[in-house]
């Protein structure tokens, strides 16, 4: 019996090392690649042999990647920043006000987020070129709003779903208009869920590829993503693996930091997001 | 139960009805938002379909019906010739590319995010560094995880080739990524690991709200685990399970980006949207790739009314209240 439970311990602990080793080996060879160069890089490491910044240097020294790296976080950023201004407003009608219709609303929101985005690619390339900001971040942060948006609305009509009536009822009796409501009761408490909405719209703007790579037509306007993604050596077959990986380390090492960080609340986020059954 | 509509308990009509008013410009901007990026561009890109539209002129084109799906010319000799893409066995590879992917990658991302989960749900040392290692596929942007994998599957430096010659599994190196009966397997492999993470995280908190009582009544009966986790966990887990399930295969329908950088031009793996986006924008055939994106659309449509109607899933989230 008591073997029996040994063996069965020890099985569950090989299945969990087994789950780590495959969850972060490949990040960890990116790691130990990026910091290899040379003709090193064509010898099999698997531990790290060499100690070289050259990788790093190559690829913060030329390219536009930089740029490229301002260019996301700006997008991202004001993605996701219109993105919680419209969604506030709009959950709180959706989440608290009871009108006719407003299943169908949220079944549409939903459905939205759902979008082939290759499915209006066309249309959007159309409203990108009539506005005129084809090649320019502003066509990243209208197209990006497609997914971000129904996203956001939806994780916090869920999340204000949750808050307790009687707050509310509280203002009302005072008198407080629904704007007072959103903006002096409501915002308080929502704090912890704007962050990890946020956070997760903005990991969704930044890691974006499909309209990056169509509204874009110059280096020094390509989002991190399309620059990786396109980066490539002096010739056809000269693949830079160490800059490349270097690259993948510095756009993926502060998301894994947050990630990490905001552990707990994006499991929560991503659950509402995802809708429980 | 307590109910939202505070507006009816609480006040008068008149109040209701004002907050029904401001309610109306909360949405409103989202709306006029949505609209703008969504319904508008989805109903350019059907008409774009039914014209001949190119790329360099987007206003020039001619209403040619549904000849970019599927037209008919019949030859003074008496031949029939059937154009459009209906007919194109190009895109007839994609259906088939795009449909096996999305079946056998939510099926491995199923059965493994299930055993992850499990393990999860379980109580031992060290869970919280297992949950934040999973959380690292998930973090990372998949154009990097592409292009991380692509190096390690590739040919001739690839650490992938390596382990697996050492181990004895293949007796020469193989090009996982250029190879045409291994790229689908490269796509695959890449994405599970992507997403599995996602998948897990689900079901996790699936599992999480199944009392634990329950496991401890089995556990007196003496009733076997593996017992328990086909009669009472996957039961009752099941509506969790369905809603992750259906979001990872319109993810999977869609797929564009890993494909794209991962096996790039490969007929063996050029899914819906690549070949749609590959005929719009570098093809300069605008039109034909707009009707391929339409059908695209078309088939998730149906896939997502479909499992709506068949499954009875709630999606709203309103009967849960």
């Amino acid at each position: 019996m008591t073997g029996q439970k040994l063996l069965s311990t020890v099985g569950f602990y090989a299945l969990v090392v087994v789950i780590v080793v495959f969850s972060v080996f490949p990040f960890y060879y990116a790691i130990v690649t990026s910091f290899t160069t040379g003709t090193d890089l064509f010898k099999i490491n698997y531990l790290p042999r060499s100690f070289d910044w050259g990788n790093y240097a190559t690829v913060l020294g030329g390219r536009n990647f930089v740029r490229s790296i301002l260019n996301s976080i700006f997008i991202a950023t004001t993605t996701v920043a219109f993105a919680l201004f419209l969604a506030v407003t709009a959950s709180y009608a959706l989440a608290r006000v009871r009108f006719r219709g407003r299943g169908i609303l949220l079944m549409t929101i939903l459905a939205v987020s759902m979008f082939p985005q290759i499915a209006v690619l066309a249309g959007l390339f159309e409203l990108v070129r009539f506005l005129g900001i084809f090649n320019t971040p502003w066509a990243m942060i209208l197209s990006y709003t497609i997914f971000t948006l129904p996203f956001t609305v939806w994780v916090l009509t869920t999340f204000m779903r949750d808050l307790p009536v009687e707050i509310e009822e509280a203002a009302i009796v005072d008198g407080a208009t629904p704007w007072i409501i959103i903006t002096k009761v409501f915002l308080p408490l929502l704090w912890p869920a704007l962050v990890t909405t946020g956070l997760l719209a903005f990991i969704g703007a930044w890691n974006e590829f499909l309209f990056a790579l169509t509204f874009t037509s110059s280096e020094t306007t390509r989002t991190v993503p399309v620059a990786i993604g396109l980066l490539s050596g002096a010739t056809q077959q000269e693949i830079p693996w160490g800059p490349i990986m270097a690259a993948s380390v510095i756009v993926t090492v502060p998301l894994i930091f947050l990630v990490l960080i905001f552990q707990r609340k994006i499991v929560a986020g991503l659950t509402a997001g995802g809708v429980k059954g | 139960m307590a109910t939202n509509d505070v507006g009816g308990a609480g006040g008068g009509l008149s109040l209701s009805q004002q907050r029904q008013r401001a309610a109306f410009w909360f949405i409103a901007p989202m709306l006029a938002a949505l609209f703008c990026v969504a319904a508008w561009p989805l109903m350019r890109t059907i008409w774009f379909s039914l014209t001949n539209t190119a790329l360099s002129d987007l206003y020039g084109g001619e209403w040619i019906g549904f000849d970019n799906y599927l037209s008919l010319r019949v030859l003074d000799s008496g031949r029939w010739i059937w154009r459009g893409t209906l007919v194109d066995p190009a895109w007839w590879n994609a259906v088939w590319n795009t449909v096996r992917f999305a079946f056998v990658s939510v099926f491995f991302e199923t059965i493994l995010g299930l055993i992850v989960a499990l393990v999860l749900n379980a109580e031992f040392k060290g869970r919280g560094l297992v949950r934040a290692a999973i959380l690292i596929p998930w973090a990372i942007p998949t154009i990097v995880s592409a292009k991380m994998w692509a190096w390690m599957l590739n040919d001739q430096f690839g650490i992938l080739n390596d382990i697996m010659l050492r181990l004895g599994l293949i007796d020469q190196k193989i090009a996982w990524t250029a190879s045409v009966d291994t790229a689908m397997y490269a796509v695959l492999t890449v994405d599970i690991w992507k997403t599995t993470p996602f998948m897990a995280l689900l079901i996790l908190a699936g599992l999480q709200m199944v009392p634990r009582d329950i496991y401890e009544a089995a556990k007196l009966d003496g009733i076997n685990p593996v017992k328990v986790f086909f009669k009472i966990t996957l039961p009752l887990i099941r509506p969790a399970l369905a809603v992750a399930i259906i979001f990872r295969m319109l993810d999977a329908l869609r797929i564009f980006d890993l494909v794209y950088v991962l096996t790039p031009n490969s007929a063996a793996t050029k899914t819906m949207s690549v070949i749609s986006r590959e005929n719009m924008i570098d093809f300069d055939k605008f039109a034909y790739g707009a009707a391929q994106s339409t059908l695209l659309f078309a088939i998730i449509a149906l896939f997502v009314s479909l499992y709506i109607w068949l499954g009875k899933v709630d999606l709203s989230g309103e009967g849960q209240k």
